[in-house]
């Protein structure tokens, strides 16, 4: 079973390749749990092949003709644009993003033993101070496996890559329905509905697999299949300007039964703003049990409906939980994450450009540290010396700078930076660049569309409000592992900034028929008198009876009583 | 090619051209004109047509229905506009947030050179506004704009109230794959001049303004919106944008698709679209358009707020509301669904707007020429020039100056051989050569002198004379270059003595390729100005020689130089508005262009002041050389 979710996975990546992509082959980087440890870059990796040509989708085979092991591979794909600071904490994702992590002796290992096959699943409704709702899905499916860990190196290899953008307009849900054991039958699952679904404002899914030690020594593993799948809902558009929400009116569904393949079942709604001031969002139907814990830095209140408690769901054979406004939502501005982001492209004409990174820091006393990773494809060729850091006003001197040239159409730009962020500051990271002229096969379909540049990946220690204690990872909700805590102070956050737009000096491509005529034409009429003329030797000739046109010239002359010539 | 290796036909074709020099050069000159009249006659107008397939082919229905919203917005605007005396940022931003955008703040700030009299302004500080809907589709990548430019005179409140009434229709949709800007600027054309360079993070104008908190990748295209009751009779729309840069055809057949479907009455240049091109009425009245259009792009003046998105490759364009003694009205719904239509349309597009022209000229709304069609009348027009070199440079009488020059080094027995004639002088080469160096430094000393001084020495003049530092600038304009015309005595007193009276030829052939690189250059970015300044300088910079009736051809050198363009532009522009001038009244709008240009060069970055200054003048101030050579 191991090896046909891998497989599905490298089938699935293989249908997510549309057109011309620019894969990234960087150094390891960042292990997907312990975050902030970017090695030293003198170290020696074996097997890397950043130097080969990489495209998106043979990244994973190739490696693994290399027979090395597959140890982690995750893959998730986002559509529309979350903006952090309004979403209080919801991380943006990429359009399309490929994160497979190889690993060759211990790793990240879970350390504890799971049972045998076992499913969680939940969801976790976040209502949102300007009216809008949140829901995430977390799907989590563990199997043993016969899988052995090997002694021997140590060497980690991690392989990124990113579709700024998908071409064609596949529908994604099905395959990823179909991993989960329930598929669509029973469940949270049911409430999966594409039609609503990618009617929402914004909308991110993501399949994650791992292995985790079965006992102390980590002899025997087991896998462990994630799905997440994160929906916002937009109060103007979904909701028809209403602001009252139900799970019927966000997914036009109830639920109705718990998988029965499922150990756990629930979903949590946050009430951590609304149960203390005033009541201002009310719950139906009232919840039986709270949940407590602290997510983000700051210390949540869950309301939890566990769907294998018969008593939630037997009153009324299904269950259809609904958020009523007492008071409708402010317009004020909701609070704002302590680290957000902005990026675009400065300039104008199509000779340079300059891409610049915002980053803001709005912790009023903790400075914190981020890894900026930047891919940035070759047509764009960056002029390293105009790198630029200012925070408040003064350079901003990063404390680990990793850079690898792109070689034109091999592989793109790396840049990876470890950025000291002040508190309360915006931190400005800008690169100047020139725009390539490519070769006219080299443009996409659409050239003036302009081309896309990745977004960057950010990832962070984030400072935390409240103190957190560390998280049993086995007992608490699958939805506080999205957000890691290193220690009780601070949380791991991984932004994804938008993707840009860069436009390319184009040929006029609509009139490759006018031009070659022209060009033909002129070469002709003129290459041959110009060589006529270079090449001749010149004498200087009495001038004889003259040709035809001479004669009747002089005819002519004659007749005006001209003398002739 | 036969006749550059062959010297007996090539002496023949000289001798050709030298003979029928005038007649060729006048029926030159009158072909150029002419063929710019014909322009607006069917065989060279052709029918506008939507090139962009992401545009044309699919239909959309439009749903607006939000007129009495948009009314009760412009009413609220414009009571908080009055309590406040400026622009009610509160309000808005409040309004904005409460129909689902994102909003946020830009306060620039803007010192001018010199106090704009015409507007009132010198230290200018303003808010601009905007909205962000983000487009569920897409992530932020392409964006389009509404934009409002609300001015300390117009007040444009009904337009704010339609965006806003338009902002909230477009929340409620799910098909936006574009994010769409809606953009209030202050101080108009300024803070959309600060809103621009901010949102490209540049600075050319030396604006002061607090970076954009958001942003919503690469504009695609932008419309400016301008109406000043809740009822028009008519759309006008304007698209000339700052230097004489137009928008993609495409866009403004888009919109005139609208008006055609919504049966709104769409005018251009204030003009109504003649309905019958088959009789003489309908192209005469396209000449007038037409007219009106050229003088408008060759002024280099931004036609409306979109005239500044257009240096960043953006395309654009302005609809104003008119409301004149018309019958029939539209009410803000007829807009509203003619803008919306346009948005959907815009929301479509796969590419950039690139399929069409971005070279035309537009005797009407449905009708353009093509660049291929309007350039011969500015080669006939560069033609008489190039007449006038050939002639000066295998004329006889000028010693075959062409050949000296060129044979300068090889030995004057070897150019007297090939140019068969008398063996030219030694000395006399190089007396024409020297002088020609020093006319041309100080007629661009002039110039240069022209563009620095005005702003620089406003504050001694206005110390020393009782103006006023905007009158300062515009008198020390006019004081520098009635100056100019004393240059011929200030050469010759540079000069030896002995200068020989014909070096005036070689100054006439410098003077001429200089003048014709330049108009050929000028005609190529922007027509109409090329075309204007071929039309009336190259008369007298053709028949300019010091011999002949000199006060004769000193009036038609006045009248045609740059200066006096810009007074008959003036009053051709206000003949064709239906407006005619008194003199005193063409006088002071001609003093107001002087300042307007000058201050449009400081504070957008627009061309047409420096290329007079530093190019045209000095070049006229070699033909006034010319004529007063001794």
């Amino acid at each position: 079973m191991a090896v046909g979710i891998i497989k599905n996975l490298v089938v699935g990546k293989g249908d997510l390749n549309p057109g011309p992509s620019h894969a990234t082959c960087p150094r390891p980087f960042v292990p997907y749990q312990r975050p902030f440890t970017p090695s030293s870059p003198s170290k020696a990796y074996p097997g890397s092949r950043c130097g080969s040509r990489t495209p998106a989708s043979g990244t994973a085979p190739e490696v693994t003709s290399q027979t090395l092991f597959l140890l982690e591979a995750g893959l998730s794909r986002g559509r529309g644009h979350w903006e952090a600071e309004t979403a209080a904490g919801m991380a943006a994702a990429a359009q399309l993003c490929l994160l497979v992590l190889l690993l060759l002796g211990p790793g990240v290992w879970g350390q504890t033993e799971p049972p045998g096959d076992s499913l969680r699943e939940e969801l976790v409704i976040t209502p949102l101070p300007s009216g809008d709702v949140a829901a995430t899905f977390q799907f989590r499916t563990r199997w043993d496996s016969e899988l052995q860990r090997e002694e021997g190196t140590d060497h980690s290899f991690l392989r990124y890559a990113v579709l700024p953008r998908e071409v064609v307009c596949t529908e994604n849900l099905t395959p990823w329905k179909k991993l989960l054991p329930c598929s669509s039958k029973a469940g949270l699952s049911v409430l999966l509905k594409a039609d609503r679904l990618f009617h929402t404002s914004y909308h991110s899914q993501a399949v994650h697999i791992r292995p985790v030690c079965r006992d102390a020594r980590c002899v025997s593993i087991s896998w462990e299949l994630r799905q997440t799948l994160s929906v916002v809902f937009d109060a103007f558009v979904t909701g028809q300007g209403k602001q009252d929400w139900s799970l019927f009116r966000m997914f036009s569904r109830t639920l109705t039964e718990p998988c029965p393949l499922a150990l756990e079942s629930r979903v949590y709604v946050d009430v951590t703003n609304y149960s203390q001031d005033n009541e201002t969002l009310e719950v139906y139907p009232p919840p039986l049990t709270t949940y407590q814990d602290v997510v983000l830095g700051t210390r949540k209140t869950y309301a939890v409906y566990d769907l294998l408690d018969t008593a939630v769901i037997n009153n009324s054979r299904s269950l259809n939980l609904q958020l009523k406004w007492k008071r409708p939502p402010g317009s004020e501005a909701p609070p704002t994450p302590f680290l957000y982001t902005q990026r675009y492209v400065s300039g104008y004409g199509l000779h340079n450009g300059e891409l610049s990174t915002l980053l803001y820091n709005t912790h009023p006393y903790r400075a914190f540290p981020v890894l900026l990773l930047d891919t940035v494809p070759w047509y764009l060729r960056l002029y390293v010396h105009t790198l630029t850091i200012t925070s408040k006003g003064k350079e901003n001197k990063p404390s680990y700078i990793h850079y690898q040239p792109a070689q034109d159409r091999m592989q793109p730009h790396l840049l990876e930076m470890l950025i000291q962020l002040p508190a309360s500051s915006v931190t400005k990271v800008s690169i100047q660049f020139e725009r390539a002229l490519l070769k006219w096969t080299e443009y996409t379909p659409d050239p003036n569309h302009g081309f896309y540049v990745s977004p960057s990946v950010l990832s962070a220690l984030v400072p935390s409000e409240v103190a957190a204690r560390p998280v049993d990872w086995e007992e608490s909700p699958l939805f506080n592992t999205l957000f890691p805590v290193s220690d009780s102070s601070s949380y791991f956050v991984r932004l994804y900034t938008e993707p840009l737009l860069v436009n390319l000096p184009t040929p006029d491509f609509s009139m490759p028929y006018n031009v070659i005529c022209l060009t033909c034409t002129v070469v002709a009429v003129c290459y041959g008198s110009f060589y006529n003329l270079l090449t001749r030797t010149f004498q200087i000739e009495e001038p004889s009876k003259g040709g035809l046109a001479r004669r009747l010239a002089n005819l002519i002359r004659r007749a005006r009583g001209v003398p002739p010539l | 090619m036969g006749l550059l290796s062959d010297p007996v036909r090539r002496r023949a074709l000289a001798r050709l051209v030298l003979r029928l020099n005038a007649p060729l050069c006048a029926l030159s000159y009158v072909a150029g004109i002419a063929w710019f009249l014909a322009l607006a006659f069917p065989p060279l107008t052709q029918r506008t047509y939507m090139s962009e397939n992401a545009m044309g082919s699919t239909m959309v229905e439009e749903q607006f229905a939000g007129g009495e919203r948009a009314r009760s917005f412009a009413r609220d605007f414009a009571a908080h506009r009055r309590k406040s005396g400026a622009l009610p940022v509160a309000w808005l931003e409040r309004t904005m947030r409460s129909v689902g955008l994102e909003v946020y703040t830009q306060s620039f700030s803007r010192k001018l050179p010199f106090p704009d009299e015409t507007h009132e302004r010198y230290m200018v500080s303003g808010i601009n506004v905007y909205g962000i809907l983000r487009a569920p589709r897409a992530a932020s990548t392409e964006s389009l704009v509404l934009t409002v430019p609300c001015g300390p005179e117009s007040t444009n409140s009904q337009a704010v109230g339609l965006m806003l009434a338009l902002a909230a229709h477009f929340r409620g949709q799910i098909y936006w794959a574009k994010d769409i800007i809606f953009l209030v600027t202050e101080h108009d054309l300024l803070g959309s001049e600060a809103w621009l360079e901010a949102y490209h993070d540049i600075n050319v104008t030396g604006m002061q303004s607090s970076p954009l908190q958001g942003r919503a990748g690469a504009i695609q295209a932008a419309v400016a919106l301008e109406l000043s009751t809740d009822v028009v009779t008519s759309l006008d729309v304007a698209v000339e944008g700052l230097n004489g840069q137009l928008p993609n055809l495409d866009l403004l057949n888009l919109f005139q698709t609208f008006c055609q479907k919504g049966g709104l009455l769409c005018t251009l240049q204030g003009k109504l679209q003649p309905q019958d091109w088959t009789s003489v009425d309908g192209p005469l009245q396209g000449v007038q358009t037409l007219l009106l259009m050229v003088l408008q792009q060759a002024s280099g003046h931004p036609h409306g707020a979109h005239g500044l998105f257009l240096r960043y490759r953006v395309e654009a364009l302005t609809l104003r509301g008119i409301n004149s003694f018309r019958q029939y009205k539209y009410d803000l719904v007829a807009v509203g669904k003619a803008l919306e239509g346009m948005f959907r349309k815009l929301n479509h597009l796969l590419e950039r707007l690139h399929q069409s022209f971005f070279f035309y000229l537009l005797p009407a709304l449905s009708r353009f020429v093509s660049i291929g069609l309007y350039m011969p009348a500015a080669g006939f027009l560069l033609l008489v020039l190039g007449l006038k070199i050939s002639s000066a440079s295998c004329c006889p009488h000028a010693l075959e100056l062409w050949m000296q020059l060129h044979e300068a080094g090889v030995g004057p027995e070897e150019a007297g051989g090939t140019s068969g004639s008398s063996p030219p002088l030694p000395a006399t080469q190089r007396v024409g050569l020297a002088s020609l160096v020093a006319p041309l430094l100080i007629s661009q000393a002039v110039g240069l002198a022209l563009y620095v001084l005005p702003v620089l020495g406003q504050h001694v003049a206005a110390q020393h004379f009782p103006v006023a530092e905007a009158e300062a600038v515009v008198l020390t304009l006019l004081a520098v270059y009635a100056a100019g015309l004393a240059l011929p005595h200030s050469t010759h007193w540079v000069l030896s003595t002995q200068a020989p009276d014909r070096s005036w030829m070689a100054l006439k052939l410098v003077a001429l390729i200089y003048l014709a690189l330049q108009l050929a250059c000028i005609t190529l970015t922007n027509f109409s100005l090329g075309f204007l300044l071929a039309a009336t300088m190259v008369p007298g910079a053709a028949l300019t020689k010091p011999s002949g009736p000199r006060p004769l051809c000193a009036a038609l050198l006045v009248l045609t130089s740059p200066a006096a363009t810009l007074l008959g532009g003036l009053f051709l522009w206000q003949q064709l508005q239906e407006a005619p001038l008194s003199l005193a009244e063409g006088w002071r709008l001609f003093l107001a262009a002087l300042a307007q240009g000058v201050l449009e060069h400081h504070t957008y970055g627009a061309l047409l002041f420096p290329l007079l200054a530093l190019g045209l003048y000095p070049c006229w101030l070699l033909f006034w050389n010319v004529l007063f050579w001794k």
